[in-house]
């Protein structure tokens, strides 16, 4: 009887998941029709790439200029004369620099997604002949971005999920029911296959907060940032450098006597040998965590892109036969995504865990 | 000569993916001999085969992501 139900449970999941892209590539498809219509330009393939991949000011879902829907968000920029905050809809969807928007006698604009503070006195943003802005700066922009936004709902989602999870397990001995289980499986996934074989019996206890969160934030971002008209949050190199900058601080902190013993002054080798490779070592700090952040950044920007690009062939050749070639493919893509969402979330955690066990690794002392 | 920087980028991006295309299939294969071998050690076999694999695709994304960066720098 469980296992007709568990089944019943793993197909709804399926189908869920395979609902999914069918969304994406049916929007995307769209999107890019009604574009050419309108303004009758070349189709430019690496800009709407650009676009889509890019963080914005503003959560852009479809349509284009003043009738596109588009959820605004604050930005929040600290210049010379304090914080100034509006909302990204001032700008009017633009992001040529064309509109001014005015605020505590200061002048912005909005220039591919960069805000500008115009100089004093100037009326419109002027450009040299490279394009760079002459009459304006960039102040601090601590803006909530649509990717910083996508975050928000990721950690919402969490706290959600495993506060009932918790709260199930605070009351009961027995494990849970639904979608608490599916999720109990996960935990003891990362448990048993990442972080005991990694970090050993004595020590993993202590890395189990960290390993869990890092597994399902990438995991959950990188689920939703295939969602049709979310953000491309783990697709960002600023996520991933601070993902890569906490497993970092995890070994550089945790590191006990022993790791940075083997890292700077090896035993057991030729002492000539020694201050080789305590340069080969003590760069290899900085490698582990730089190589953690390519990997996951490439590996999410490197699904979309393929994908954009698929339907981006349509308009491209100009010719709608394409589609009956490109969407199905995109369509598959878009499936392999699903697990390489997983993938990536896997590779990260255990990875992580695996620096984490050798600079906590006890060495037996000859 | 105009698309000359992208042409390259995209030849980079295509030895990094021939590098790593022989690294993982090297990788599988012997994971598979192994397995072969010895099923019941299927599980071990299979963390250690995608950590590998992990590490050999992170040196060929580095390859595209330096190829990408070539393709979108427009030359002035």
């Amino acid at each position: 009887m469980t296992a007709k139900k568990s089944l019943v449970i793993s197909l709804y999941f399926t189908l869920a998941f395979a609902i999914f892209p069918l969304f994406t590539v049916a929007q995307e498809h769209e999107e890019q029709h009604s574009a050419p219509q309108e303004a009758e330009e070349k189709f430019n393939a690496t800009e709407m790439i650009m676009h889509h991949i890019g963080d914005s000011h503003g959560w852009h879902f479809f349509g284009e200029g003043d009738s596109s829907v588009t959820l605004p968000l604050p930005v929040i920029l600290y210049t010379e004369n304090g914080l100034v905050s509006f909302m990204s809809s001032e700008f009017h969807h633009d992001t040529e620099g064309h509109h001014v928007v005015e605020k505590d006698g200061m002048r912005f604009v909005n220039l591919h997604e960069d805000i500008y503070k115009l100089d004093s006195g100037a009326e419109a943003v002027e450009f040299d002949a490279d394009h760079h802005p002459v009459n304006a700066s960039k102040p601090w922009d601590l803006s909530i971005t649509k990717n910083v936004a996508a975050m928000f709902l990721t950690v919402i989602l969490m706290l959600i999920f495993f506060t009932s999870l918790a709260r199930h397990h605070k009351k009961h001995k027995h494990a849970p029911k639904g979608f608490n289980n599916a999720l109990e499986t996960l935990v003891l996934f990362v448990r048993d296959d990442i972080a005991l074989p990694q970090i050993g019996e004595k020590k993993y206890m202590k890395f189990m907060p960290f390993l869990l969160t890092v597994f399902f934030f990438i995991w959950i971002t990188n689920l939703m940032g295939l969602l049709p008209g979310a953000a491309n949050v783990t697709g960002n190199i600023a996520v991933t450098v601070s993902l890569g900058l906490f497993t970092l601080a995890m070994i550089v902190f945790n590191g006990n006597k022993d790791y940075w013993k083997h890292t700077f002054w090896m035993p057991g080798i030729p002492t000539f040998v020694k201050p080789i490779l305590a340069i080969v070592e003590g760069l290899g700090i900085f490698i582990k965590p730089i190589a953690l952040m390519i990997r996951l950044f490439a590996n999410i920007t490197a699904g979309h892109i393929i994908i954009l690009s698929l339907i981006g062939l349509i308009f491209i050749l100009e010719n709608a036969g394409i589609a009956g070639v490109s969407v199905p493919f995109a369509l598959f893509i878009t499936v392999l995504e699903l697990l390489v969402a997983f993938l990536q979330a896997f590779i990260f955690t255990m990875l992580s865990a695996l620096f984490i066990g050798m600079a906590v690794e006890e060495h037996e002392h000859h | 000569m105009e698309y000359l920087h992208i042409g390259l980028a995209a030849l980079g991006a295509g030895l990094a993916v021939v590098g790593a295309a022989i690294g993982v299939g090297k990788i599988g294969g012997s994971a598979m001999d192994a397995i072969a071998r010895q099923p019941e050690a299927a599980g071990k076999i299979q963390t250690a085969m995608i950590i590998a694999a992990a590490l050999v695709e992170g040196v060929a994304l580095f390859g595209v992501v330096a190829a990408l960066l070539g393709v979108l720098t427009v030359p002035a």
